[in-house]
């Protein structure tokens, strides 16, 4: 890779930003968790610089797939704006402490809690438990319940939302994760909402890459004041995500919810592996 | 009696269907904020990149990228900088104006949520709402 020139390396990485993209829109989240190990490890881009590549294409996913969502009705708007109360409180501590804790720590402690999120989602992939009725008060006050038309099974589905003191427990880790690593974190988002608040598949999906956006929005100033915001890495990543998220979105309402959550179990799985071997 | 209890049915059905339009109102203006935010910044991106290779026919050549990508003084990254190299014209600087844009989309999107949400009357929400912008803001003047 060391003969390319600056030209070479914008399209190799607008292409590959493209694919990025695709899979970020699709499994609900950002794109960067395939941007950073590849400029590390592929182009050696210093690993800061590539994390402020991968914040920004971050928020153009969330950007660009919660656009199409939004239109959809599949993303839960109300419970999404709920849960940024924890996810930028969360990001905020992370930037607080982001120079205390060691990466190595980081790395291992994130591999370990995406490994635990594909073997739970797995273990569940068969059943979504969709509510008819929910006593969370603060779900019920806030009226966080929805209904949206799925593609696959062509009717309206209704459902209810519940745990969402939980849900704020994690979306606050969520929060604090995407400032550390750079990252959307759609791998504890989604979670938390398919499993702990019981919002269907793609609705955990669509809100997860609807308040991705906001969170990494959260780091971005921040990593962009330390100048690790290069605009010849960040740009091209910037404009492939986005290309490959707006494929990605309209392929997410015509997949069946077990095919998606599949996807996404081999996607946490990868990921947890790589994050795993950074740390040690 | 009857008749009244009916009455009173169509007037909290129509009430209904009234917040359901409101509330379809909200998410296409969010919807719009963010492809409007999106739109913008890939064609201020697609214009910076553009110079930057325009500017510099070298990087199309000869010259090994790493000697190029990733040198912090190739680029603006404060607001004065950003100021003083778009209006010089640089490529470097109208790319970061391009992703300055972009991170700023999502919270004019929070911005418009808030008008969205007093507009519908709704003061949990709109509360809610203020609290992460609030914090959004906060961010931008922490290190």
């Amino acid at each position: 890779m060391g003969s390319l020139t600056p030209l070479d390396f914008v399209v190799i990485l607008l292409a590959i930003s493209v694919l990025a993209g695709v899979l970020g829109a699709i499994v609900g989240l950002g794109g960067g968790v395939v941007v950073v190990p590849i400029l590390t490890l592929l182009f050696h881009i210093n690993i800061r610089l590539a994390i402020g590549a991968s914040i920004v294409s971050v928020i153009a996913t969330s950007s660009g797939a919660a656009a199409a969502y939004v239109r959809e009705r599949m993303t839960n708007l109300r419970t999404g704006m709920f849960l940024e109360i924890a996810t930028t409180t969360g990001a905020i501590t992370g930037a607080y402490i982001t120079t205390l804790v060691p990466d190595k720590v980081l790395f291992i402690l994130f591999g370990l809690v995406l490994a635990y999120s594909a073997v739970a989602m797995y273990l569940k992939r068969h059943k979504e438990v969709i509510l008819q009725e929910s006593n969370d008060w603060i779900a019920n006050k806030l009226n966080l319940h929805g209904s949206y038309f799925d593609e696959a099974e062509q009717k309206e589905i209704s459902y209810k939302v519940t745990g969402t003191k939980p849900g704020l427990g994690l979306m606050y880790v969520a929060g604090l994760m995407s400032a550390l690593l750079g990252i959307g974190s759609g791998g504890l988002k989604v979670p938390a909402m398919d499993l702990a608040m019981h919002l269907p598949m793609k609705v955990s999906s669509a809100t997860s890459n609807f308040m991705i956006g906001v969170t990494a929005a959260a780091s971005a100033g921040i990593y962009f004041a330390r100048g690790q915001i290069d605009p010849l890495i960040a740009a091209p990543v910037a404009i492939g995500v986005l290309g490959g998220a707006t494929i990605g979105s309209l392929l997410l309402g015509k997949m069946e919810s077990k095919w998606v959550r599949l996807l996404f179990v081999v996607v946490l799985l990868i990921i947890a592996a790589e994050m795993l071997q950074r740390g040690i | 009696m009857a008749k009244t209890v009916s009455y009173h049915d169509e007037g909290a059905a129509s009430k209904a269907a009234m917040q359901e339009e409101k509330v379809r109102r909200v998410e296409i203006t969010i919807s719009y904020v963010l492809r409007i935010g999106v739109i913008l910044s890939v064609l201020i991106l697609c214009a910076g990149l553009g110079l930057i290779f325009a500017h510099h026919p070298e990087y199309a050549s000869k010259l090994p990228y790493n000697k190029v990508v990733g040198l912090q003084g190739n680029f603006p990254h404060s607001f004065g900088s950003l100021i003083n190299s778009v209006s010089k014209g640089e490529g470097s600087g109208i790319a970061v104006l391009g992703l300055a844009i972009l991170i700023l989309t999502p919270i004019m999107r929070v911005a418009v949520s808030i008008l969205a949400f007093i507009y519908q009357r709704d003061p949990a929400m709109t509360l809610v709402t203020s609290f992460v912008l609030a914090a959004l803001l906060f961010s931008l003047f922490i290190r």
